[in-house]
């Protein structure tokens, strides 16, 4: 076995040192009905071009995205991953440490760190970020949690369009915590009705842009806010927020996100990241990590993991999150992602995808689709189709398109409806294949 | 003190203040389609953005030099306790980054990925074997999230048995990992402590005296963070089931059992794995984690869905699930950490697995007993897959065990895990594990035999270490109250 180095001669030292004559005489403590008599049936092992073998064979059984041409996103995108983020995040010097428990001996991880909370905050236009959580659901139920503790209210008001699967995780979580979540309705796609409000909740939680693509109106959603004293809860697409302005311009509290489009790929979700940004008032009951930059005796400036009282590690049973890993090594990629792309990058990406996302609607809908919404888009968009979307999707499928995301699941009186996702890296021949195969299949 | 660096290196400059306008370091796609009018499609539009300006050349630069001040597994020994940093295998990362894993959409049609649902039932095929659990689920994606997820069947199932009001405590031994507590109270818990005994087992008269039908559920750490494996663990769960209560295991050290023995056969109703320890899928420098956990069947109707189950053999997720907690994560969880943790369990197999126990264990009492005389263990039995050891002798020259630490760092070790277990003084928590060689391990108890010696004869140097690193220690004090966690525009170093 090449993962563990003892030779029989070492085992034999080591044996006469610890003073004991086999190794099983270091399990005395496991009572002998307790402990396993024959090996695991579990298969046999692989040497490494057989086992590499074996993991190939497998992945060649999925559908991968560079087989079809994917108009599929729903918080998760097909998009561009520079060379650079798979070289650095690789490195052994990254890839193989432990949290930064170590500060001397863990100063660049400490600094890519403050550099990705520095590009998070700037990015959603907030005073500060931590150093990463798990996704953008559990950032969202954070979030929320973070509001009921800051305003000592247990009521949640959570829009209706939001990602569903977000919706449910804050439903979990809440349920656990005797919290209660009331939704706010939407209306042609966005949220604006904020009138059964009270001051019972604690936060309104809207997406920006929404689960329908639909950008919401955050001056109104702060507004609203204001009204009953609420906080105001975000969760904003990074890629949009390059080009729209950002949630902290609205007087945001919380802002969180899916990290995911920031250089992470889609890997059949998972890892992803969560971004968690807010304003520095609230930064002691924040949850998570946070890196902060101090000096040593000498006067040298370095980085440290700080507000460590927070945590569960030292508060226990009083911490302001049981978060203790989070996705470091994705919030990494990130960094680096969005150091690589720089400010014109980051800008040209998003307006790369609002230029392809205005053509598809009009060579989508020119092929006999509808949108089913008016409200201004960014990325992604609902188009109501003249029959069940999901013949539609699976019929696109099988010619090399992955349309989209049919919703008749989440929402019945959305049974013929589709959401089309278009990021920047889709070409004018790719949408004008989706339209016309969209217009023979409505034909038929 | 710059003569004792052991190289030259450069006081890093930020990312952003690196950059000069107009550079970009990447060759990004740009769209083909027509143009448009941003302000007639998407409204008003972004005013200020302040974010790096560099070239490709100088981004690569900033980002590995930054990594030669980072220590990984790959640097050198790293035996920080409760961690199980162990050979992160290269292959992991080979088959991770297969085009068919990594680029596949969560949201595709389950017709799509039968590839990757088969990766995620063949490790839960294998995890089921070797916790002796009869469900295993992997959307929890960290081990506190994994904790939180079991209480959260835990309270589903006390609900479902009209037990849910009367049911609010859980009980945490005082050894137990700091994230027990705090998933307890993110469930709404009330948290009891139940004290350890002198032998390192759990204090029977204790928790038999805290055991009522208040109780939702102990949490017990096995082997505990003491290194010691529960002797009474048995009879622990039976009494816990006795008040009608339930048994979470704390996975965190899985490293010592698997192979040799199940947490599945010692009465516990779930428990938590951290993939990242125990089946090699890397850190990343504190995550990405995965927090599978295992449940008995009783448990099974509460699970997040969807719930991944095999149909004639054929691994299928089912969403309807009416009993079912919701969800606790995005997607599927952590998808190509189980990809790697499955290419780390077939390389070992059914011939090879215990070797991870057997010698992780070995390589424990082989520190541990090399070390004795210079850091007594905490307690008189065999440890299991790590020693505790307690430096409190060097405490009446002023040396801590901090000190000790941060002296290993100018030999060129990570330290150990300090102060955890909370109930040992000076605790040195050091875990091994299988993939270190006698040689290392010889290599580090030289060294720490050696820094006992000098904090018996010069304790000065243990206070000023480390002193071959780029900072020594850092004023934490100063980072809390003088608060900089970011960088801002128009503000340079010496103003901070």
């Amino acid at each position: 076995m090449p993962y563990v180095p003892h030779t029989e001669q070492d085992v034999a030292d080591m044996l006469k040192t610890i003073g004991v004559k086999s190794i099983d005489d270091l399990f005395i403590d496991i009572p002998d009905n307790l402990k396993l008599k024959e090996q695991p049936n579990i298969p046999n092992r692989l040497d490494e071009h057989a086992l590499l073998g074996k993991l190939q064979s497998l992945s060649e059984q999925n559908t991968d995205l560079t087989r079809v041409t994917c108009f599929l996103g729903a918080g998760i995108y097909d998009k561009f991953i520079p060379s650079t983020v798979g070289a650095v995040i690789s490195r052994g010097e990254f890839l193989t440490a432990y949290t930064p428990y170590q500060p001397e001996a863990s100063q660049g991880y400490l600094q890519t760190i403050y550099e990705f909370q520095s590009m998070v905050a700037e990015l959603y236009g907030m005073d500060l970020a931590n150093a990463s959580m798990y996704d953008g659901s559990t950032s969202m139920a954070e979030a929320a949690i973070m509001a009921t503790y800051i305003k000592k209210r247990s009521r949640i008001a959570c829009a209706s369009a939001i990602h569903p699967h977000y919706k449910k995780v804050l439903g979990t979580y809440t349920w656990s915590l005797d919290l209660d979540v009331d939704t706010i309705p939407d209306s042609n796609g966005a949220t604006t009705d904020y009138s059964a409000l009270t001051e019972e909740h604690a936060c309104i939680v809207v997406q920006y842009p929404n689960f329908y693509g639909v950008i919401e109106d955050l001056a109104e959603a702060r507004k609203a806010a204001d009204r009953i004293g609420a906080l105001l809860v975000v969760v904003a697409d990074p890629t949009a927020c390059a080009i729209l302005p950002p949630p902290g311009d609205f007087g945001a509290d919380i802002v969180v996100g899916e990290g995911q489009p920031l250089g992470i790929p889609m890997g059949y979700g998972g890892p992803l990241l969560g971004l968690f940004a807010c304003k520095e008032e609230y930064v002691r009951l924040i949850p998570g990590r946070i890196v902060g930059r101090t000096s040593d005796a000498q006067g040298r400036s370095g980085f440290t993991m700080t507000l460590r009282t927070r945590e569960q590690d030292i508060r226990r049973e009083k911490a302001t999150s049981n978060i203790c890993t989070n996705e470091a090594l994705m919030a990494l990629a990130s960094t680096v992602y969005m150091s690589a792309l720089g400010k014109n990058g980051m800008t040209s990406v998003a307006e790369s995808t609002v230029q392809n996302t205005q053509y598809a609607i009009k060579q989508l809908t020119a092929a006999g689709a509808k949108l089913r919404f008016d409200g201004k888009v960014f990325g992604e968009f609902v188009l109501e189709l003249p029959k069940s979307a999901d013949a539609v999707r699976d019929a696109l499928l099988a010619q090399g398109i992955l349309a989209g995301l049919p919703l008749g699941a989440y929402d019945p009186t959305l049974e013929n409806c589709l959401l089309v996702a278009v990021t920047e890296i889709r070409t004018k021949a790719q949408i004008d294949d989706f339209a016309t195969k969209l217009a023979k299949e409505l034909a038929n | 003190m710059p003569n004792l660096r052991t190289k030259a290196v450069r006081v890093p400059e930020l990312i952003f203040e690196k950059s000069v306008e107009g550079r970009v370091g990447a060759n990004i796609p740009v769209a083909d389609t027509p143009a448009v009018n941003f302000k007639d499609v998407i409204g008003e539009t972004r005013k200020e953005f302040h974010f790096p300006e560099v070239s490709e050349l100088e981004l690569m630069r900033h980002f590995v030099n930054l990594s030669q001040l980072n220590y990984g597994i790959e640097t050198g020994f790293y035996p920080l306790g409760s961690c199980t940093m162990k050979y992160n295998p290269r292959i992991n990362e080979s088959t991770a980054s297969l085009t068919g894993f990594r680029n596949i959409h969560p949201m595709q049609p389950d017709s799509t990925v039968p590839g990757a649902l088969e990766v995620l039932g063949s490790v839960y095929d294998i995890l089921r074997e070797l916790t002796g659990f009869s469900d295993i689920t992997m959307q929890p994606v960290a081990g506190a999230h994994g904790e939180m997820t079991c209480l959260m069947l835990i309270k589903a199932y006390h609900e479902s048995r009209g037990e849910g009001d009367k049911r609010k405590v859980v009980l945490v031994p005082d050894s137990a990992h700091g994230t027990n507590p705090a998933s307890a109270a993110r469930c709404g818990y009330t948290v009891k402590t139940i004290h350890t005994g002198d032998d390192g087992d759990c204090d029977m008269e204790a928790l038999a005296a805290a055991l009522d039908d208040t109780v939702a559920a102990f949490m017990v750490t096995n082997p505990s963070t003491l290194a010691l494996f529960e002797r009474n663990i048995t009879k622990i769960c039976e009494m816990v089931h006795a008040v009608g209560g339930q048994v979470f295991c704390d996975g965190a050290n899985m490293n010592a059992m698997v192979g040799t023995t199940r947490p599945g056969d010692h009465g516990f109703d779930c428990m938590h794995l951290n993939l990242h320890k125990t089946f090699s899928t890397p850190h990343g420098g504190g995550g990405p984690g995965c927090g599978a956990i295992g449940l008995q069947s009783h448990l099974e109707p509460f699970l997040p869905g969807p719930v991944l189950k095999r149909v004639d053999g054929k691994p299928i997720l089912e969403s309807d699930r009416p009993q079912s907690i919701g969800r606790v994560s995005s997607f599927q969880g952590q998808f190509l950490m189980a990809v790697r943790a499955l290419t780390y369990l077939l390389a070992y197999g059914k011939e090879h697995i215990a070797d991870i126990s057997r010698y992780s264990v070995l390589n424990a009492n082989y520190v541990r007993a090399r070390l004795k005389d210079v850091l007594p263990p905490a307690h008189d039995r065999p440890c299991m897959h790590e020693c505790v050891l307690t430096a409190k002798k060097y405490k009446q020259n002023g040396v801590r065990a901090l000190d000790i630490s941060k002296r290993l760092i100018d030999y060129g070790f990570h330290p150990p895990t300090n102060y955890f277990p909370l109930i040992v003084p000076e605790c040195l928590m050091i875990e091994p594990t299988e993939t270190e060689s006698k040689q290392t391990l010889d290599d580090f108890c030289d060294t720490m035999i050696q820094i006992c010696q000098e904090a018996e004869t010069n304790p000065e140097l243990l206070h000023d270490a480390p002193s071959t690193q780029i900072v020594g220690r850092l004023d934490e004090a100063k980072a809390v109250k003088m608060l900089d966690v970011r960088w801002r525009p128009n503000r340079t170093l010496e103003t901070v």
